[in-house]
């Protein structure tokens, strides 16, 4: 980041890594908000970013415009021998219609409510068995020793992959989140042991087939015909990727906030029946996820000349403060009775992980909430924000007051 | 007057926000798309969840219409 250019406007040169963004983002989707309301970069080889609720509804629902094939900004464009539209590298997150419905299809049962809700005693025990391992400590990083546990445990169950592997499995993520930004050689040096570990496990699932999201996707016809490997593998890297760092920026903002508003906190700890409104609230105010689109042909959208293979980042977390349709959008209102955010997306797009994420975020906050009815943050400046289209906090020190204390 | 809900398939993308604000009224698919219970009417009781469940849906996919 250090060696870029500093944002002069972001309405002509916005750029999502940049730190005043990256600190606090909110002051900035606003101005633009008002002033464009679709901004523009030439960097990244150019881009829009739409920051009203309507524009970017308009765009993520659009797939004759705009296609997915790829999804995370970098300052390439996807390599021409790359898996190609419409199955993308990571089905169905990256594919387009009409194959993108029958890669959805296939996951959709295995992420729908019936499966995901019977993994809450599952979830609950380890966020329990995390707050254990912490008992004592008067302040603790929420951040790196709580809400980043929770997620990589959870999928690792689901794929049906050695409980003993979590620390691999993290190692994992950290490299395919962390080297984005790196060259294209590089990275797929990196992917190499991810590559490798999978292959074991798959070639494992196929001589002794178990009840998983694994043994699943190896068997699982469509047509008459088994997913391609390179489906799933597309598939395995997309749940790992999409359902992480996602979900644990989700529970790391909203303790946060919490750490930061003791009102909020004292009445949530206090009213346990509010946690479903705060769920959705801290969804739409603290909604980590931002996707990207690339124009598919020149076009005039939004008042703007696009070209093809422009970018579009998908504010969903911006369109979750439009005045326009929030009342009190820049307020976190904890009881919102109505509250139509983005945070998952929009269109045939819909985060696929929303159940999962729900559950995982409610029950985490109950569990830490029920442990520690009080706490602040221990050090302001500790806290680190994670840069780029998935955004929350990476550490978060919080001075602990235990229920008993 | 009967008041009655509906999900516009065509939109629904499994939100799931129906099902959980009004669990008498809506219940979900095995891909976890919206369903209506029965033929959807709703009685005084849940006016309030189906008034919610509208108002909650992100695609705009759930409607409810009064007729006399």
């Amino acid at each position: 980041m250090s060696d870029k250019v500093p944002v002069r406007d972001f309405a002509t040169d916005w750029d999502h890594t940049d730190p005043r963004w990256v600190a606090d983002p909110y002051p900035i989707w606003d101005d633009l908000r008002r002033r464009c309301p679709v901004a523009h970069t030439e960097r990244y080889g150019g881009g829009w970013f739409p920051t009203t609720h309507d524009a970017v509804s308009r765009v993520a629902k659009d797939t004759e415009h705009f296609t997915s094939r790829t999804v995370v900004i970098g300052n390439g464009r996807p390599l021409e021998d790359a898996p190609p539209a419409p199955i993308g590298v990571a089905p169905p997150i990256s594919s387009d219609p009409p194959f993108h419905q029958i890669a959805r299809r296939l996951i959709l049962p295995a992420f729908a409510p019936g499966p995901v809700n019977a993994l809450e005693p599952m979830i609950r025990a380890l966020c329990r068995r995390l707050l254990d391992a912490l008992a004592g400590r008067g302040e603790i990083d929420a951040g790196s020793e709580f809400a980043q546990f929770i997620p990589p445990a959870v999928i690792i169950r689901m794929l049906g992959f050695p409980e003993r592997d979590e620390d691999l499995f993290r190692e994992f993520v950290h490299v395919v989140l962390e080297g984005i930004d790196q060259p294209v050689e590089q990275r797929i040096e990196q992917f190499a042991p991810i590559e490798e570990y999978f292959a074991v496990q798959i070639e494992d699932h196929r001589a002794h087939p178990r009840d998983d999201l694994t043994t699943y996707l190896l068997t699982v016809e469509v047509g008459g015909q088994r997913l391609a490997p390179e489906h799933v593998f597309g598939t395995m890297i997309l749940i790992l990727v999409a359902g992480i760092d996602t979900t644990w920026s989700a529970i790391g903002a909203s303790l946060w906030h919490l750490a930061t508003n003791p009102g909020d906190l004292a009445r949530l700890a206090s009213e346990p029946e509010l946690m479903a409104t705060a769920v959705e609230e801290f969804l739409r105010f603290y909604a980590p996820v931002s996707m990207a689109r690339l124009v598919k042909e020149d076009v005039d959208y939004l008042g703007c000349p696009m070209k093809r293979d422009d970018w579009i980042l998908l504010g969903f977390p911006a369109a979750n403060r439009d005045p326009a349709v929030f009342p009190d959008a820049d307020r976190f209102v904890i009881d919102r009775r109505e509250n139509r955010h983005l945070a998952f997306g929009l269109g045939i797009h819909r985060c696929a992980g929303s159940n999962l994420a729900r559950l995982e975020l409610r029950v985490a906050l109950e569990e830490f909430i029920a442990r520690y009815p009080r706490f602040e943050l221990a050090d302001p400046a500790g806290v680190t924000w994670a840069p780029g289209q998935v955004r929350g906090p990476r550490h978060l020190p919080l001075r602990l007051a235990s229920r008993e204390g | 007057m009967t008041v009655r809900v509906s999900i516009d398939v065509d939109q629904c993308q499994g939100h799931g926000r129906c099902f959980s604000l009004a669990p008498e009224l809506f219940a979900f698919d095995d891909l976890g798309n919206g369903v209506v219970r029965g033929d959807g009417t709703v009685d005084e009781t849940h006016l309030d969840a189906a008034r919610l469940a509208v108002a909650n849906c992100p695609e705009h996919a759930v409607s409810l219409e009064e007729s006399t």
